[in-house]
């Protein structure tokens, strides 16, 4: 008898989830830009506002988004599995089954609801659950695998969080929290669409219909030039309706003119044309993507200056209306 | 509670020392959570309540 018999490989035991796994199950990286937009939409709203209920309001938010984003990694672990980016998130990486996942995301989708009904009323709890509902259902099952406008429309469950600290801070909503709400969802394209460029290969080989994938690179430069052009004057709408000051016309003015550059670069590179391999790091980048690569680093810093310089204005008692110093 | 181990289906794996501990830790934490989560309601709830608790007949 020939001996057969071969050396198997030692059982593949995974690692006992840690709770800093569960952690970054809930996405901290989107989560802190949601907290950030949140505060801004609470302090720039009207009133004084109990510090408690603004508290137990933001952090609902949080919750929720990290609610969402665990939602997303239980229904997208096959997607995370094949891109270098994502593939060592806890779910792919088999530190956390996908029932845990979805367990997680329910329950603390359920309980960031309640707490909001109860610290901001209705309207900001019944926000909060339509964005947790519009990113898994609407953006996670449905958009994402079938049409290259998916973070387009799915962009507007990010963009929720400053009206919905605004809702829970009046109990209702104006014009101006829907333009920061606007001014979100118009940033979401170019940034995303940046990141795309230079990471091109792993969408494709996930089958993720992102724009550079489906469309190639120019039409996606092209479609970053314009969602920037729309972009940066919308921007400076808080000045004329008020919600922003002086300081905030200033930031808003000279990053959105930064941003143009920027995204001219981009417009005018190659990023993205030919086959681009995906990068573990974020930022890593292959010859020719650097343009999309600064962008993409760029939007988050200027996303971050525009609501810094609102809260600014307000707790350091610096908002000087534009209105007053054009003599309206 | 030899006679006990005797009831446990065949097939469970016994824990390793190191997913036993890192299991015992997830729990603490999740008592720690559900316990703020008890005080962030109660909070609330009183904050809610503040004005009102103030102003009723003593």
């Amino acid at each position: 008898m020939t001996d057969v018999s071969v050396s198997l490989p030692t059982p593949c035991v995974p690692a006992p989830a840690t709770f800093r796994d569960y952690f970054m199950l809930m996405k901290p990286r989107v989560m802190s830009l949601v907290v950030f937009t949140a505060v801004a939409g609470w302090v720039v709203a009207p009133g004084a506002g109990d510090p408690v209920l603004a508290f137990a309001s933001i952090l609902a938010i949080a919750c929720g988004a990290g609610a969402a984003g665990a939602l997303n990694m239980w229904y997208d672990a096959d997607i995370d599995a094949k891109m270098r980016r994502t593939r060592s998130r806890p779910v792919p990486a088999g530190r956390v089954d996908r029932e845990e996942a979805l367990t997680l995301g329910v329950w603390v989708s359920v309980l960031s609801v309640a707490v909001m009904a109860l610290a901001g009323g209705a309207l900001a709890a019944g926000l909060l659950a339509f964005s947790i509902l519009f990113y898994v259902l609407v953006y996670t099952m449905w958009l994402k695998r079938r049409t290259p406008q998916n973070i387009v429309i799915g962009g507007l469950a990010g963009a929720l969080p400053p009206a919905v600290a605004w809702a829970a801070k009046t109990g209702g909503l104006t014009l101006d929290p829907l333009i920061l709400v606007a001014i979100i969802f118009l940033w979401t394209p170019p940034h995303f669409w940046a990141l795309a460029l230079y990471q091109k290969g792993d969408y494709a080989d996930a089958g993720v219909p992102m724009l550079p994938v489906t469309h190639g690179a120019a039409a996606t430069r092209k479609q970053i030039l314009w969602y920037s052009i729309a972009l940066v004057p919308l921007a400076l709408t808080p000045a004329l309706t008020g919600l922003g000051g002086m300081i905030y016309l200033g930031v808003a003015g000279a990053l959105g003119l930064l941003f143009l550059v920027l995204a001219v670069k981009v417009a005018a590179s190659k990023a993205g044309d030919g086959d681009v391999a995906g990068q573990a790091d974020l930022y890593a980048v292959a010859k020719g993507g650097k343009a999309a690569r600064n962008l993409f680093a760029f939007s988050i810093g200027y996303l971050f200056c525009l609501f810094a310089a609102l809260i600014a204005e307000r707790l350091a008692g610096a908002h000087w209306p534009v209105a007053a110093f054009v003599g309206l | 509670m030899s006679g006990m181990d005797d009831l446990r289906p065949p097939d469970v794996t016994p824990l390793t020392p190191e997913q036993a501990a890192a299991r015992g830790k997830r729990n603490i934490m999740l008592a720690l959570l559900l316990a703020a989560l008890m005080v962030l309601i109660f909070v609330i709830s009183l904050t809610q309540l503040k004005a009102g608790l103030f102003q009723r007949p003593m």
